[in-house]
């Protein structure tokens, strides 16, 4: 089964705990992924303040600056991570370095 | 004939039920053709053993039934070939030990998936509700006090999150047992305590549900021997148990602790609920179940309700409310304070109690030995409004009458 990843946390404070080196343990996190296999997609993203949101009314292209939810907690990066069972992807999840100060969202993926 | 054919039936699903959606979902895969093939094979048997009579073993007969019901669903419905190969059981006869002796009691299986972490608090016990003991979608509604359309629809989100995000159905492995343990102890309890006294409906006692949680609770502590939570629940449910036939009249009127016939408890039970105490207190990890199991024991060993230990009841109280300062727990804590140091006490210690269901009747009841049968009145009357329990309200009914 593909689990979606969703990483998000607080934009200060993981910009706060990076400098602190709470990211030290990422290389390792990727590493054993890939190692395993389990990697489908990983992307990390720029701060929020950098996105353009995008809709389409009455034909109209509509722009909006900023992400589509406005507040703290913002989503820094994605995976796709293909597992066993949710248990084996929650594993994955705990072990993210921001797990320890923001959240991941697990989602499984829609297979058509 | 008919009358033994429903008696049959009955008993059979009180027991049965559980581990036959367990099997049958072990096998499909399938959480509501498990259910609804199990529900087709209890009508098929009525029908049935009315004409050529009841199977020397009903479960086997139920199982079997379930099963090639299942098998014709996925055919007539063509969800797949392969699906049916891995159902078709060889010719012969359907060894039950071999369904029993089976690596884990298929019951521990749907237990586990339904205590998974990923679902919420209530729809873990919903589903159990549902799935191990057959409670109808109607009478779990009542339990949770919403609508019958709103229940029906969360137990389909729970069966629908279970099978969409690949919550497995399994027993966890070794490592993740532990964390694991605690959810399951926790449905086991509220399981039995709505056995045990059911919210609403004519009896304070559903039997079959108490029977199911011991039963589980024993499996359990099979499965994780080293847990001495899982033995203390085991030996509390046993020793809450063993009083139940003592804890109505012939009426089906509630009956207080201090008033029961202690000849009535079922003392083999409360032995094996001993047992089961001292080998769980050995660990020297003692937490809320095993505490309240202490507290139970010392009703179950007291000769007389004079002779009851109140003084160390008060103690593991105290010792409990540090672990589960639960408003239930910390009523039970003003009863016993009120046995211990007196009814004035009791009610100063209530007075300090997060509102409770039971709260009125307990003050009613502490209120009545100081003699204050006014203000007693009053509290009875109370108490009335907070419980549907007919047992329980009987037991009120006759205090406001004396």
């Amino acid at each position: 089964m593909q689990y979606l990843l969703l990483i998000s946390a607080d934009e200060e404070t993981a910009v706060t705990r990076m400098r602190e080196g709470a990211f030290a343990s990422f290389d390792t996190w990727i590493t054993d992924l890939e190692q395993r296999g389990v990697l489908r997609a990983h992307v990390g993203l720029h701060e929020s303040a950098t996105a353009t949101t995008v809709r389409l009314r009455d034909g109209e292209v509509l722009l909006t600056d900023g992400p589509f939810a406005e507040g703290r907690e913002q989503v820094g990066g994605l995976a796709v991570v293909d597992c066993a069972d949710l248990d084996e992807a929650v594993a994955i999840a705990a072990a993210h370095p921001a797990a320890a100060f923001g959240q991941v969202e697990v989602r499984p993926v829609r297979v058509s | 004939m008919t009358d033994d054919v429903e008696r049959v039936l009955a008993d059979t699903f009180a027991q049965d039920w559980g581990r036959l959606v367990a099997t049958l979902i072990r096998l499909t895969g399938d959480w509501d053709l498990a259910e609804e093939c199990t529900q087709d094979a209890f009508a098929a048997a009525l029908r049935t053993w009315r004409r050529d009579g009841i199977p020397d073993v009903p479960r086997a007969w139920l199982t079997t039934t379930a099963r090639n019901r299942a098998i014709d669903r996925i055919r007539r419905e063509r969800v797949g070939a392969e699906k049916v190969r891995s159902l078709v059981v060889p010719p012969g006869e359907l060894d039950l030990d071999v369904l029993d002796s089976g690596i884990v009691d298929d019951r521990l299986r749907l237990l586990f998936t339904c205590c998974h972490p990923a679902l919420a608090l209530s729809s873990r016990v919903e589903l159990a509700l549902r799935t191990l003991c057959g409670l109808t979608t109607a009478e779990i509604a009542r339990l949770f006090g919403v609508p019958e359309p709103t229940m029906a629809k969360r137990l389909v989100r729970t069966k629908h999150k279970i099978a969409v995000a690949g919550i497995g159905y399994q027993v966890p492995s070794a490592a993740r047992l532990p964390e694991r343990t605690p959810a399951v102890l926790a449905v086991l309890y509220l399981m039995f305590t709505e056995g045990y006294a059911a919210t609403a409906g004519p009896h304070l006692v559903r039997v079959d549900l108490c029977h199911e949680a011991i039963d589980l609770a024993r499996a359990l502590t099979g499965l994780v021997p080293d847990d001495p939570e899982a033995a203390g629940l085991h030996a509390l449910l046993l020793l809450q148990h063993a009083r139940t036939s003592a804890r109505t009249d012939a009426d089906g009127v509630l009956v207080p602790l201090e008033e029961q016939d202690r000849a009535a408890w079922d003392h083999a039970a409360i032995e094996a609920g001993l047992a089961e105490l001292r080998r769980a207190v050995r660990r020297e990890r003692v937490g809320p179940y095993q505490l309240q199991a202490l507290i139970a024991a010392c009703h179950a060993t007291a000769p007389t309700a004079a002779q009851t230990d109140w003084v160390r009841i008060v103690a593991l109280y105290d010792e409990l409310v540090a672990v589960l300062p639960s408003a239930a727990v910390q009523v039970n804590r003003a009863v016993a304070i009120g046995m211990a140091r007196g009814p004035q006490a009791g009610l100063d210690a209530l007075a300090a109690t997060p509102d409770h269901p039971l709260t009125p009747a307990v003050r009613a009841d502490l209120l009545r030995r100081l003699g204050r049968a006014t203000d007693a009145a009053d509290a009875y009357r109370e108490a009335l409004t907070r419980t549907e329990n007919q047992a329980e309200r009987a037991y009120l009914e006759r205090r406001l009458r004396a």
